[in-house]
């Protein structure tokens, strides 16, 4: 049996807010397999968000075990989370999260830049991104010039650029209206049958039937399929 | 990430807050130029004393008696020329009086002295030729005409041969002297020299108040010095009746007085390049919080605390070597500016510019350690949660 790309185990996470405690995650134990297309629903505040940034290695868990990708997430420094970030992972946000100084090609090389790699084929590397999102001649525009659909497919670009195994995505369509979140729906699909793993987040159950598989969130609590 | 594309990033970011950037540098600038163009106008001013000191003759002693009742004569002096070391001396004689040529008359310093003179105070014959022992002991009425003296006197003709009135009394011009500039209050050009001799008698005196001696070499100047105020002792008995002055001491002094002024100055530069770092640090922490989601982006992304370290020191270090290389610039053009404006001198040198530049580039890094630290410790989740 292969193993799985995304293993969690009784990931616990809390806040404290002033007196009482927030279980942002509660217990939660979650397997994705490799080439697996998840969508996570809940309403605002169960903890989707939290989850994905646990996934992400952007944040480590108060207790439980997490394993991607074979490494031991809740055992790694600081250091070794910035790697597996850039290498394995690509990010996908609501609010597209481009440097607004930097040009979308520019934006596109960001995980190349911070792997060491070279300007040349840096450029190189992401222009073929920017192709696969149909941004190609938009590589020099600043996403001050492009369109939120179009900025998101740059983002999408820079999410694929380091060629991660694992695509997140933190309601990618949240700011998009229903036209634009359908190409965004069928960019990911595609890639996902290209085969990535993808994880998306949403509150819209539209969009996470385009998903294979389906779980819920609530209060921090997790279920398998939709339960809202 | 490598440094040169950090270099770029943040060479663009400047570019895009150019005022900010222009505000955060004000400091350096200013302390950068300042220390530059302090610096040059005095090591200029100093050069331009040390020139005239020089000027004034090599090895040079100058000797003032102040006591009016014991007299000073010739024959002391002779003897001073005998001390070990001493080249030779020349009486001096000076006051300010009317020359004139016929309508033309002029307010210049006559100097009466003796044929030594000449090589003291290393002057040169353009014309005829200068005072000799003969004039000295017959009390001839020659003179010899300083350059800008005969220039007013006798325009583009030779004066030598001619005569001319001092004090109403005749004198004949037997040469002119070459033009040697003005120094230390003492102008040789506009000036007429007489036999001592003959300056004692037209002044009504008869002895000596000042006389210079020229020591054998630098080396001698010392034993010179002593030796003329050891039988200078013989004569007076205290030290208040008589000045020995060697050249080298005034040389000293000035340039001691110069060093300390180097030193205020870079305190100075050194305060005021400290509050230019204070503004730098200031500048880069509220850049620090400006651009947290950036921040958050990044280490999304993949950067490590050390990648966000390294850019954020780039762009204070690169803020600050900017400042400084425009403060070397505004320093040298304010030195320039005050050099042509004043007719002085400015000297510029390369360690001092060199120095500032690096002094700056280090207070930029120094200072740029904290906001860096700052945002290189930033939590990315904590980072993509501002807006
Ligand atoms: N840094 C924090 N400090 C305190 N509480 C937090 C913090 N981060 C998250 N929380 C809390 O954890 C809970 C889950 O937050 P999370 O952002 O994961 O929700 P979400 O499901 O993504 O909501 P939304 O759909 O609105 O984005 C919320 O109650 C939130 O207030
Ligand atoms: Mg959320």
């Amino acid at each position: 049996m292969t193993e799985p790309m995304i293993s969690m185990n009784q990931i616990e996470k809390s806040y404290q807010m002033g007196e009482n405690m927030v279980h942002a995650l509660d217990h939660v134990s979650l397997t994705i397999n490799d080439g697996d297309f998840l969508s996570i629903v809940g309403p605002s505040g169960s903890g989707k968000s939290t989850l994905m940034h646990m996934m992400g290695c952007l944040d480590k868990p108060d207790s439980g075990e997490y394993v991607l990708g074979g490494s031991h997430i809740d055992r790694l420094k600081d250091r070794d989370l910035a790697v597996i970030r850039n290498q394995k992972i690509g990010f996908i946000f609501q609010n597209f999260n481009l440097l607004g100084k930097l040009t979308a090609v520019e934006n596109v090389e960001l995980p190349l830049l911070y792997r060491g790699i070279k300007a040349k084929e840096r450029r190189a590397r992401a222009l073929v991104c920017l192709e696969q999102v149909g941004l190609r001649e938009r590589a020099g525009h600043l996403p001050s010039q492009l369109s939120g659909g179009q900025q998101q497919r740059v983002a999408i670009a820079r999410a694929l650029s380091g060629e991660p195994q694992i695509l997140l995505a933190d309601e990618p369509t949240g700011a998009l209206d229903s036209r634009t979140s359908g190409e965004i729906m069928d960019l990911l699909t595609a890639l996902n049958e290209k085969g990535r793993t993808i994880i998306l987040i949403t509150h819209d159950l539209h969009v996470a039937r385009k998903a294979r598989r389906t779980v819920s969130i609530r209060d921090g609590r997790l279920w398998e399929g939709e339960h809202i | 990430m490598n440094l040169m594309t950090s270099i770029i990033m943040a060479f663009r970011n400047i570019r895009a807050n150019k005022t900010r950037a222009f505000l955060t540098m004000l400091g350096i600038i200013i302390g950068v130029s300042s220390v530059i163009a302090l610096l040059a106008i005095g090591q200029g001013s100093s050069k331009s004393v040390a020139n005239s000191v020089n000027s004034l003759g090599t090895n040079l002693i100058t000797v003032n008696i102040t006591n009016t009742d014991t007299h000073f004569t010739m024959d002391k002096l002779n003897q001073v020329g005998k001390v070990y070391g001493v080249k030779s001396v020349a009486p001096v004689l000076s006051g300010r009086d009317t020359v004139a040529n016929g309508s033309t008359s002029s307010q210049v310093s006559v100097t009466g002295t003796t044929s030594a003179y000449m090589g003291i105070r290393q002057l040169t014959v353009a014309d005829g030729r200068f005072i000799s022992s003969f004039d000295e002991n017959n009390r001839t009425k020659n003179v010899v005409l300083g350059s800008d003296t005969a220039t007013t006197l006798f325009g583009t003709q030779s004066p030598v041969n001619k005569s001319i009135l001092i004090n109403g009394e005749r004198f004949n011009v037997i040469g002119v002297m070459n033009s040697k500039g003005g120094s230390m209050g003492q102008n040789s050009d506009d000036a007429v020299y007489l036999p001592f001799s003959t300056a004692q008698r037209l002044l009504k005196t008869t002895y000596i108040t000042q006389f210079y001696a020229q020591a054998d070499n630098q080396g001698d100047v010392n034993w010179a010095v002593n030796g003329i105020s050891r039988l200078l002792s013989e004569t007076y008995s205290s030290t208040d009746d008589y000045s020995v002055v060697n050249q080298q001491d005034v040389m000293q002094a000035l340039s001691s007085v110069t060093g300390t002024m180097t030193m205020l100055l870079a305190g100075i530069a050194g305060i005021s390049l400290l509050v230019g770092g204070i503004g730098i640090m200031n500048i880069m922490l509220v850049s620090v919080t400006e651009r947290t989601r950036e921040i958050g982006i990044r280490k999304a992304i993949g950067a490590k605390n050390r990648d966000i370290l390294l850019q954020f020191l780039i762009e204070s270090a690169v803020l600050s070597m900017l400042g400084g290389a425009l403060g070397v610039a505004l320093g040298i053009l304010a030195a320039q500016i005050y050099a042509a404006a004043t007719g002085g001198l400015a000297v510029y040198s390369i360690s001092v510019m060199a120095f500032a530049f690096l002094f700056s580039a280090a207070v930029g890094i120094i200072f740029g350690v904290f906001p860096a630290y700052k945002a290189s410790r930033l939590s990315p989740i904590e980072a993509l949660r501002t807006e």
